[in-house]
């Protein structure tokens, strides 16, 4: 049977009285790319949180690799890492340094050839030796996406992956990602607000919306079935709680 | 490429963290004079004063290091505070926090690592202190022998307890209490009886300073150097209140750390 790398069920999250997720049903399946999507304060961010055991959730269940994050985490988060551009890592210390404590952390073998190996790929050997405090908006990116990359995760959890990236770092390290996606036939799950890669990289997309699931399927059949030109319709569509009807009945006729 | 993760206790995760606060140590000048600024001018200043009370006390003339032991001891707690409180503010200031706690770092590794650096930290710290003493006013502190190892580990391991409190006042208020990190350590000090026995405060007070392991360190101390005894009793009675303390202060921060994942600070926490 295929378990599914992440299946949450009727999950919820509440800041007092404050609704931020709600009811919140989906599964992903082993070795596709997913993306969650959804204008600002649509729980995106509280979501991912959920998943990687930072945030308790107040009702529901959510389960990694078939393990309940709420008990037994710790026999997952070793299998994960997780990449965000709004999560720091100590700024005095250097890349390198940066590098190997999480190396060790995540009890990498052979952290240093690994840790090469990431500098060749992601191309931060230029700077292994700068504290991070130094780099660029972008550089920090790319380091932190190497951070996440260490122990070689089966699932990735991306939060704006290529966000402060130029264009063309920006395309190679989707490459990249994708290239690593098929070759450790990983799960990628990620919130972005960039329609376009989503569109390149994703084969599931999850739509929220006020903390609630609104819609889902691949790019191209929310494409089709909000009878938009791209994604970016959809999603302005969805923020703005469009009536999808309309385009609907047209993408149908 | 892994392995361990899910061992309860990692020996190789807290060696991380170690050589995270070691590399920090390492990268930063002023944080290096740092630990040994304090307990130097210390030193200086109760030197002096010890000078000037051997000609106008009796009391000091009895034991002339007993303000500059007792000086150098207090170092040893509020230096172990300070290691603990300060490094954990270094994760919060990095906003570290959520990278770390999506590793499998456990909330009790992280505890033993901060421990492990407030060690090294207050050793570097009062080391250089100490052996200043020796050709600077003629005294050497490691003249109290073996019992100098209760009283460094005593106070130091009654100063982690005060940290991991204040490092989970940190975690839970954020940032705008990390003054507490400087200050918290100094409520403690009048009734810890540093500079002066435990029967000068008044009676009502008294048993309030019973209940500080660092009371019975400083007249433990006190009997050695006026007394030549070595008071066991003293350092037990302070090791069993150290073992209340130090659970306390585990309980508390693991209490504060579970509370920031219900809240969802911990991927937010920062300036």
């Amino acid at each position: 049977m295929n378990v599914p790398v992440i299946e949450v069920r009727a999950l919820t999250k509440r800041y007092g009285e404050v609704p931020a997720i709600r009811d919140v049903d989906f599964t992903v399946s082993r070795g596709s790319t997913c993306a969650l999507l959804g204008g600002n304060g649509a729980g995106k961010t509280t979501t991912l949180a959920m998943l990687l055991g930072l945030l308790v959730p107040t009702a529901g269940c959510i389960r990694v690799f078939g393990e309940d994050m709420s008990r037994h985490r710790y026999r997952v988060l070793g299998r994960m890492n997780f990449s965000s551009p709004y999560v720091d890592l100590p700024q005095r210390l250097t890349v390198a340094e940066n590098l190997t404590v999480y190396g060790h952390l995540y009890g990498v073998q052979g952290v240093r050839k690994r840790i090469r190996m990431l500098g060749d790929e992601l191309d931060l050997n230029e700077f292994m030796r700068r504290p991070y405090r130094s780099l660029s908006a972008g550089q920090r990116t790319r380091v932190s996406l190497a951070k996440a990359l260490l122990n070689e995760p089966e699932l990735l959890l991306l939060d704006e992956p290529t966000a402060s990236l130029d264009p063309d770092t920006a395309d190679r390290v989707r490459s990249y990602l994708m290239d690593y996606q098929q070759r450790r036939q990983a799960t990628v799950f990620f919130a972005s607000h960039n329609m376009p890669e989503v569109e390149r990289v994703c084969d599931d997309v999850i739509m929220l919306r006020q903390g609630r699931v609104v819609d889902r399927g691949t790019p191209a059949t929310l494409i089709a079935h909000y009878g938009r030109r791209n994604l970016e319709e959809v999603f302005l569509d969805i923020a703005r709680d469009t009536d999808v009807e309309p385009a609907h009945r047209q993408a149908v006729q | 490429m892994t392995g361990s993760a899910d061992k309860c206790l990692s020996l190789r995760r807290i060696g991380a963290m170690a050589l995270r606060y070691l590399y920090l140590l390492r990268s930063s000048g002023p944080r290096l004079l740092e630990l040994f600024y304090w307990p130097t001018v210390q030193l200086v200043l109760w030197g002096f004063i010890t000078q000037f009370f051997m000609t106008n006390s009796t009391w000091v003339a009895q034991a002339s290091g007993v303000l500059l032991a007792a000086v150098l001891l207090w170092d040893v707690m509020f230096r172990g505070q300070l290691g603990v409180s300060l490094a954990f503010t270094e994760e919060m200031y990095s906003r570290n926090l959520g990278h770390l706690f999506v590793s499998p770092l456990r909330p009790y590794e992280l505890v033993t690592a901060l421990l492990l650096i407030s060690l090294v930290r207050t050793l570097i710290g009062i080391s250089a202190a100490a052996v200043l003493a020796i050709p600077l006013y003629n005294y050497s502190i490691f003249e109290l022998g073996l019992p100098l190892l209760t009283f460094f580990f005593n106070l130091i391991v009654m100063g982690w307890a005060i940290g991991l409190i204040v490092a989970a006042v940190v975690l839970r208020y954020g940032l705008g209490a990390e003054s507490l990190a400087w200050i918290a350590i100094f409520a403690v000090a009048p009734v810890s009886g540093i500079y002066y026995p435990i029967s000068v405060l008044p009676g009502w007070l008294q048993p309030v300073a019973w209940l500080l392991p660092s009371a019975y360190v400083f007249e433990g101390m006190r009997a050695i150097m006026f007394d030549s005894l070595v008071r066991l009793d003293l350092m037990a009675k302070a090791a069993a209140l150290n073992a209340i303390y130090l659970g306390m202060g585990v309980a508390v921060f693991l209490y504060s750390f579970r509370v920031a994942r219900e809240r969802g600070t911990l991927l937010h926490v920062g300036e």
